[in-house]
């Protein structure tokens, strides 16, 4: 990538209507060289987000910023079509060019910029070859596995040196063995670029490992602001307190331990060292009156914070040192006398901490 | 499980209907005669106008056609169901009230044809660019049609892929919509191209029977059949071998598309 393409702190306020009915509303601020992730179910509105900052539908009201420039503002009556914002994008489905070869859909920005297409097919293959693509960059789309297909869309979109980088849903389409590996490859090149980055997703463990900052996103509203940690700590709404209660946390791991802020874990797996993200199934979680027998590698005293049942299951909410959600059955929590402020033991198997290497910090 | 007897009956009544008009065209052809007859002066001038006519149609129809088909299946506005209308109408028209209205319309007293007569001297009935102008008005409709259709399947967010990769509306449509229908692109413009061969109705009607000018194949095959039958059974054999040649380029795309 060439130095020197100065892009400013993206400011936004995008409010998209529908008819009668509501679609978004909602404000972003990111400065160049941030990673924000915008985290939401299905149908959130976090496409139609992609979409306004694109300038591929207009806002109704609200603006758009890229540092100077105003790209999007009703008020004024400012619209910079897509083709002049200089927005690099990753679509969801990645929306490769069937009909042309890889190096030609890489090419095909660089030639919109005024290059002529050996010189645009030249540098595309500076791309390709650097991403491992150089044995497919001949071929049309339709042949390539899905991680050639990401690699392929991220060319695409960073190639034009973009000013800010929009990923919708990036690793979504791939399968989990390739989603973990290319997850780390997307954050080196996140971390390249010097612009602000967003990143739209349903998968909190891309949300956790790839941005420095989440907005939670439900209902075309941004529900919940801030770190990974934070969100995992003190949830807000049912769907946030779900993602907390899925125990999902960066780590530190070396020797077999991980520091999980300041409590240490031990995992079955001595292999990982640095930073990783931990996992730990609800129902992996057990709870007894007393000390348990056999002293599995990691327990340790707690108060309860809150129980909420649902149905047969009772979800426990546990606090200092390692605040978790557990689940028991509501016989269980019955017998156990749960109920919020009492003290209570916490046992995890060390086979049941998952662990996975995490990027770099985004 | 074996059809029913009736049904077997009245399908091969059915098929029959196809086939037996060819069979009786196959068994008037005089062979030996046949290059003689396809080399004469009246079937040389007709095929010649006809392919330089269907092509010159084929062409009007893509420049103006695909733009026709484009604002269609993309722009909102009132009364486009009025505009399909129009479109759709010369595929069920008699095609020799298409070349009335055609006459009416562009004439030398017509409410287009008289100003442009006094404007340019052109002049478009019993003209070669009259016929181009008949095939156009019949032929159009199966071009607009399959690539408006083809538009409305397309996954619009391509488009949207190229826009933000820097290329303007110009771009976009050269570079990744219509090489992305492609297919039906291709299936329409050679329907185009097949039903411009065969007119007829409208051409005699605008254009009249001007040897040279304004006969094209089906034309001479009228002519032919009330003096020689023998040149008129060879044109008609000439023809079927274009129609056929024309489906078995189109055997792939022809369902698609529709």
């Amino acid at each position: 990538m060439v130095e020197g393409t100065v892009s400013g702190e993206l400011e936004a306020r995008l409010d998209v209507r529908h008819g009668q009915s509501f679609l978004l509303d909602i404000e972003l601020s990111i400065p160049p060289g941030r990673t924000v992730a915008l985290l939401g179910p299905n149908g959130a509105g976090k496409s139609t987000a992609v979409a306004a900052l694109a300038g591929l539908i207009p806002v109704d009201s609200g603006c758009v910023r890229l540092g100077e420039d105003v790209l999007d503002d009703p008020q004024t009556g400012v619209f910079v079509p897509p083709e002049e914002r200089g927005m690099g994008v990753v679509f969801q489905d990645y929306l490769l060019f069937p009909h042309m070869s890889v190096v030609d859909n890489v090419a095909f920005g660089l030639r919109n910029h005024g290059l002529g297409r050996e010189e645009a097919r030249w540098r595309a293959r500076g791309w390709i070859d650097r991403l491992g693509l150089d044995r497919v960059a001949e071929q049309k789309p339709g042949s390539l596995s899905g991680g050639q297909a990401q690699r392929v869309a991220l060319a695409r979109a960073l190639v034009t040196e973009p000013r800010m980088l929009l990923l919708d849903e990036p690793l979504s389409a791939l399968d989990v063995t390739t989603r973990a590996k290319l997850r780390r490859e997307l954050a080196e090149h996140l971390t390249a670029f010097a612009g602000p980055r967003l990143m739209i997703t349903h998968d909190p463990a891309e949300a956790f490992l790839l941005s420095d900052e989440i907005h939670i996103i439900e209902d075309g509203r941004i529900t919940q602001v801030g770190s990974a940690e934070a969100i995992r700590l003190r949830p807000r709404t049912s769907y946030a307190a779900d993602l907390a209660g899925s125990n999902l946390f960066v780590g530190y791991a070396s020797d077999g331990t991980v520091d999980a802020g300041g409590h240490l874990l031990q995992t079955a797996d001595p292999d990982f060292s640095g930073e990783v993200l931990v996992s730990i199934r609800p129902s992996a979680i057990s709870l007894h009156r007393s000390r348990p027998e056999g002293s599995p590698r990691n327990s340790w005293e707690a108060t309860i914070g809150a129980v909420e049942r649902l149905g047969e299951r009772a979800r426990v909410a546990v606090g200092q040192p390692l605040p978790l959600t557990a689940e028991v059955t509501t016989a269980a929590a019955d017998e156990l006398d749960l109920a919020p402020g009492h003290r209570i033991w916490v046992s995890i198997k060390a086979t049941e901490i998952g662990v996975e290497l995490a990027p770099g910090p985004g | 499980m074996r059809p029913p007897a009736l049904l077997i009956v009245l399908g091969c009544l059915g098929l029959s209907v196809f086939v037996i008009p060819f069979l009786g065209l196959l068994a008037r052809v005089p062979w030996g005669e046949l290059p003689s007859l396809l080399s004469s002066e009246l079937v040389t001038q007709a095929l010649r106008l006809s392919i330089t006519t269907s092509l010159a149609a084929t062409a009007l129809s893509f420049v103006i056609g695909v733009p026709l088909a484009w604002l269609m299946a993309r722009v909102e506005f009132p009364g486009r169901w009025l505009m399909r209308g129009f479109v759709t109408l010369p595929l069920v028209l008699p095609p020799v009230v298409g070349g009335a209205a055609l006459l009416f319309a562009l004439g030398r007293r017509g409410i287009v044809g008289e100003p442009l007569n006094q404007a340019t001297g052109l002049l478009l009935p019993f003209s070669t660019w009259g016929v181009v102008v008949a095939n156009t008005f019949v032929a159009m409709p199966f071009l607009v049609i399959t690539v408006e259709g083809a538009l409305r399947n397309l996954d619009r967010r391509y488009e949207g892929a190229a826009a933000t990769l820097g290329a303007g509306q110009w771009t976009v449509l050269r570079r990744v919509t219509l090489p992305m229908i492609a297919p039906s692109l291709a299936a329409g413009l050679v329907l185009t191209w097949a039903r411009a061969l065969g007119e007829f109705g409208a051409t005699i009607t605008f254009a009249g029977n001007l040897q040279g000018r304004t006969q094209t194949l089906p034309l001479a095959v009228f002519v032919a059949l009330e003096s020689d039958r023998d040149t008129a059974v060879a044109l008609s054999l000439l023809m079927v071998v274009v129609s056929l040649a024309v489906l078995i380029a189109l055997r792939e795309r022809w369902w698609k598309a529709l």
